[in-house]
């Protein structure tokens, strides 16, 4: 139900009064109402639900995120030591 | 696809569970709260890559299974009228009330309708002034702002022949009962990401303090969710408990104020009933009383509709991550998609659905992970 897919603005209009958006998602492009997300732009990503944009992508964010989560690999591919080799046979707290 | 494709990586994937492995010196249950979460995590397989004593057990997060039956049934009253369009989100068409579902009433020719947003109700209710349409309003924090705006733009527009019937939950008070229960075995959460898109996570914060648990804010793509895992893991490993953001791309800790305000103008708070679960004070929206012309309750007097789920069901245990699906004797034989016996099974994204459609029904004990 709370599905949000990330889709990119073509285009902005006025409707009926509100703020609507052409917005690309993959090869499908739906209407969108952008009362939401007033800052957002036409080639702004948003995140829509149910037809309306919730949330303007972080493009800084998301290219932050992404890039620590390749680090990550390359730590595991050099071998990274293990700070502190502890026994996996805990138990639950 | 830009900001999908990417977070669905193998080999992330894998550096990621490498990375909890190591990590890793004890058992952890963590429960991912949201039902899109559930779906992605059963759908990838994501449970098979943890390690198996990193235990993800599945939340309230699904808005049509915890919808109330009488809550169905009034819907199904307000449908079955001649002068209605009754129209819905698709997830709800199957769910059966005491008697039907929508489906069964459409084809026995009640005039029922499958919507994307809830603006293409205003649309339909300007091109039928002489029919009242009524939109079945459930969802989360997440979906209160398009509902907020079709009522309100309504009540700009004059739009009378447009009402909602509201069944509004709200996650923070289900996550307080869910870590108030005695049987509660949560130890960290996996924040619901487009909820908070809205609310912002501020509220979360007074929970992870209050009950010392881990939350942190997750997206749902399988990158998303075990980046939340290990984000939880490293927590606990290290004793902390406090609200992280692993989806910053989307989310704010004060999260969309324009939407927060709208919500507030038309919505107010009450109790509310979850399926499976019960009554949870303060867990819910209904329209503020200026707006009470849109209220189909009201409009429409349908009366209390008394209901009983089966006995044999626990999904109100599985909701709050006490047991799994296939702790259930009527699971994947009595109930199934088909045939519901309660609210995990009756939407895609409930856990017992979710685990049926991705044939665990046929593998029963390979998820059973040791805690």
């Amino acid at each position: 139900m709370c599905l949000g897919i990330p889709g990119k603005i073509l285009e902005s209009y006025e409707s009926q009064g509100l703020r609507m958006a052409k917005v690309q998602f993959g090869g499908i492009v739906r209407e969108a109402c952008l009362q939401y997300v007033p800052e957002a732009e036409t080639g702004d990503y948003v995140v829509v639900h149910v037809g309306f944009a919730i949330s303007k992508v972080n493009e800084e964010e998301a290219a932050r995120t992404y890039r620590l989560l390749e680090e990550m690999g390359q730590l595991t591919e050099l071998g990274a030591p293990e700070i502190e080799e502890k026994s996996r046979n805990g138990r639950s707290p | 696809m830009k900001y999908v494709d990417e977070y669905r990586s193998e080999q992330l994937a894998r550096n990621i569970t490498e990375e909890i492995r190591r990590i890793q010196t004890r058992p952890w249950v963590i429960m991912e709260v949201c039902g899109g979460q559930t779906h992605s995590i059963v759908k990838h397989g994501l449970d098979y890559l943890l390690p198996s004593s990193i235990e993800l057990v599945h939340g309230p997060g699904c808005p049509v299974c915890v919808t109330p039956l009488e809550m169905i049934d009034k819907a199904h009253a307000i449908a079955r009228r001649t002068d209605v369009i009754f129209c819905s989100f698709g997830d709800m068409l199957r769910v059966p009330g005491s008697e039907e579902d929508l489906f069964a009433l459409k084809s026995r020719g009640a005039d029922v309708r499958i919507v994307y947003s809830p603006l293409d109700c205003l649309k339909i209710a300007r091109a039928n002034p002489d029919k009242k349409v009524v939109f079945f309003a459930v969802g989360f924090e997440t979906t209160a702002p398009a509902n907020a705006m079709a009522v309100w733009r309504a009540q700009q527009d004059c739009v009378k022949n447009f009402s909602i019937l509201v069944s509004h939950v709200l996650v923070p008070p289900a996550i307080a009962a869910i870590l108030q229960s005695p049987q509660n075995r949560v130890q960290g959460f996996l924040g619901p990401g487009h909820v908070c898109a809205i609310m912002g996570y501020h509220e979360y914060e007074a929970i992870s303090a209050r009950y010392s648990v881990p939350i942190v804010v997750t997206g749902f793509e399988p990158l998303d969710i075990l980046e939340g895992v290990l984000m939880t893991v490293r927590q606990l490993e290290s004793g902390k408990a406090q609200v992280e953001n692993q989806y910053a791309r989307a989310v704010e800790r004060e999260g969309n104020r324009p939407a927060q305000t709208l919500v507030s103008e038309v919505f107010e708070i009450c109790d509310r009933k979850w399926r499976g679960v019960g009554s949870i004070p303060k867990s819910g929206f209904r329209l503020r009383y200026e707006f009470r012309d849109h209220d189909a309750e009201r409009l429409f007097e349908v009366e209390e509709i008394d209901t009983k789920e089966p006995a044999i069901c626990i999904s109100g245990q599985i909701l709050k991550g006490i047991r799994k699906p296939h702790d259930c004797p009527a699971f994947g034989t009595l109930c199934t998609p088909q045939t519901p016996l309660g609210a995990t099974m009756v939407s895609a994204e409930g856990a017992c659905a979710a685990y049926y459609a991705y044939g665990r029904h046929l593998k029963t004990g390979e998820n059973s992970h040791v805690v």
